[in-house]
């Protein structure tokens, strides 16, 4: 290979990286400025309350309606596995905790990243794009108080309680399969579920993860909007990354935290 | 109203009489690329003065610092009595509720009304009690002309009628100075007049100062009282209309006959075409 082709490939690859570390610094020192901004925007709640309508509330749809059908395959596909060693009535307890554990934050997270996430940056983007931030902080007015922080919030506080949703929705769906459908006893359904999902460490393991999922994801939403270059290609790009960069951040950080929680269980 | 009709602008000697002045000022992203060079440049209180210049030729920057948005790299920006290159971001915040800006396309909240527009920075800088934010509000659109929409939303609204919403907003405070970023860009003639006759109107009843950066030369030179003339970042020329209309200066001329080709070339530097076309054969 010619020594150009070398230096021109090295080149590349140091103002990549260069250019990653210098964007995970600026993305460190926004997380640090968003929670110093937090208490004020906090204390004029209806600020974060309109957010949580807004990532929350009408995200219920996709949420509830994916976690049914979920539900529905993980009845029928756990029911078929299950049933080849004797153990169709255990339906209950393995969909429980497999919503409960796993399924409930990790999907109801990539689902979240990709109808609430790629909304925020999409609305702080074209608000860069159109100068209302500009003009806001012309009047005085922090944006990262008024416009990054209830939505950062928003997305935080409404991201354990979607989970919540698609996981009840999910057992419900592999309620109307396992029990309505196929016909296994309701008592030996709910029974195993009850017997064997434990508060801690089952359920208060899925609130934790999606507690980190919810900040990552609408830490990387409300980043990239205000990040965005103020044009429509900045914009599209910026809602791209925030969906790409909040699934992957999702898959990694579930399994780092699955590796911790399940050493915490086997101890 | 016929420029003849207001008092002439002559150089003020009373530095309490200057509402903004720029001295030195320089600016540029990087070193090798300078944006403004060397602008000096005094806004008297009271006054309604435009900056005027080519697309790109730097005008909106000198808004920018003197909003305090941008930080000159060296020279002095003083608005109201204080460096603006001086202040922490608490002061920056506190001398920028004294100004009003009114962006290139107005720059209204999507999300709110026309009302609540207006009545943000009433709510967000005053404790004041709703009745009276509501009373401030319409009294604001009332100046433009626009009590009746104050219901509908930014999409609801043309061009024009953005721009005199955002006006009424700029001086939602009462702000000693107001800055309008091209306020006459893609504007029908009748809005164009409209809100022309509004900025000069507002400037005279609210007291306050008026910075424009335009390049409609013929609305400005009815409205205003002083023009800079700004080229590739260094001030060219400046008078008053009847300087300006009477001036030979050539880039003044250029921008008031319009002329394509001039100081301001029309080619984007280049080779010659004999170079292009022989490198060609």
């Amino acid at each position: 290979m010619p020594a150009d082709t070398i230096a021109f490939v090295l080149r590349r690859v140091g103002r990549a990286t260069q250019n990653s570390i210098s964007r995970l610094g600026f993305a460190a020192r926004f997380f640090a400025l968003v929670l110093y901004h937090s208490p004020a925007a906090l204390r004029r709640v209806q600020l974060t309350l309109r957010e949580v309508y807004f990532s929350g509330v009408l995200s219920l749809v996709i949420i509830c309606v994916s976690g049914l059908f979920v539900g529905m395959v993980l009845g029928l596909q756990g029911y078929d596995s299950l049933n080849k060693y004797g153990a169709g009535d255990s339906l209950g307890i393995f969909v429980g905790l497999s919503l409960v554990r796993e399924l409930g934050p990790v999907v109801a997270g990539l689902l979240f990243a990709s109808r609430a996430g790629s909304a925020i940056t999409a609305e702080i983007g074209l608000m860069k794009t159109t100068e209302q931030i500009a003009a806001m902080e012309m009047m005085a007015v922090d944006p990262l108080a008024r416009v990054i922080a209830p939505r950062f919030w928003g997305g935080v506080l409404s991201m354990p309680l979607l989970a919540a949703m698609f996981s009840v929705m999910g057992v419900f769906g592999a309620y109307i399969v396992g029990v309505r459908l196929i016909g296994l006893d309701s008592g030996s359904f709910w029974g195993n579920m009850q017997g064997g999902i434990d508060f801690w460490p089952d359920i208060t393991n899925g609130i934790i993860k999606s507690i980190v999922f919810g900040v990552a994801v609408s830490l990387i939403a409300v980043f990239e909007g205000y990040d965005a270059k103020p044009t429509a290609e900045g914009v599209s790009t910026a809602t791209t990354r925030t969906v790409v960069g909040a699934s992957l951040a999702i898959l990694a950080l579930d399994f780092v935290l699955t590796v911790f929680m399940f050493r915490g269980a086997a101890s | 109203m016929p420029a003849t009709a207001r008092p002439s602008l002559a150089a003020p000697t009373c530095p309490t009489e200057i509402a903004v002045e720029l001295a030195g000022v320089s600016f540029g992203y990087d070193r090798r690329r300078p944006i403004l060079t060397g602008i000096d440049m005094a806004i008297p209180r009271g006054k309604v003065v435009a900056i005027m210049g080519a697309s790109g030729s730097g005008k909106t920057t000198i808004l920018r610092l003197i909003g305090g948005a941008l930080r000159a790299q060296s020279g002095k920006i003083s608005v109201a009595g204080q460096n603006v290159r001086e202040l922490d971001r608490d002061a920056l915040f506190a001398l920028r509720r004294r100004i009003g800006m009114l962006f290139q396309f107005g720059a209204l909240f999507t999300d709110m009304s026309v009302y609540e527009n207006i009545a943000f920075p009433l709510r967000e800088h005053t404790k004041l009690p709703e009745e009276l934010v509501r009373d401030l509000v319409l009294m604001k659109l009332n100046a433009v002309g626009l009590r009746g929409a104050a219901q509908l939303r930014p999409s609801e609204l043309s061009g024009g009628m953005a721009r005199r919403v955002a006006l009424a907003r700029a001086i939602a405070l009462d702000p000693m100075l107001v800055m309008y970023d091209e306020p006459f860009a893609g504007l029908d003639p009748i809005s164009l007049g409209v809100v022309g006759q509004l900025i000069r109107k507002l400037n005279d009843a609210l007291g306050v100062t008026s910075v424009l950066v335009t390049h409609d030369i013929y609305e400005s030179l009815k409205i205003v009282d002083y023009i800079y003339f700004v080229s590739a970042g260094r001030i060219v020329a400046k008078g008053t209309p009847d300087e300006v209309r009477a001036s030979q200066d050539p880039f003044v001329r250029q921008f008031v006959d319009g002329e394509p080709d001039g100081p301001v070339p029309f080619h984007y530097p280049a080779r010659t075409l004999a170079e292009e076309f022989a490198r060609a054969g």
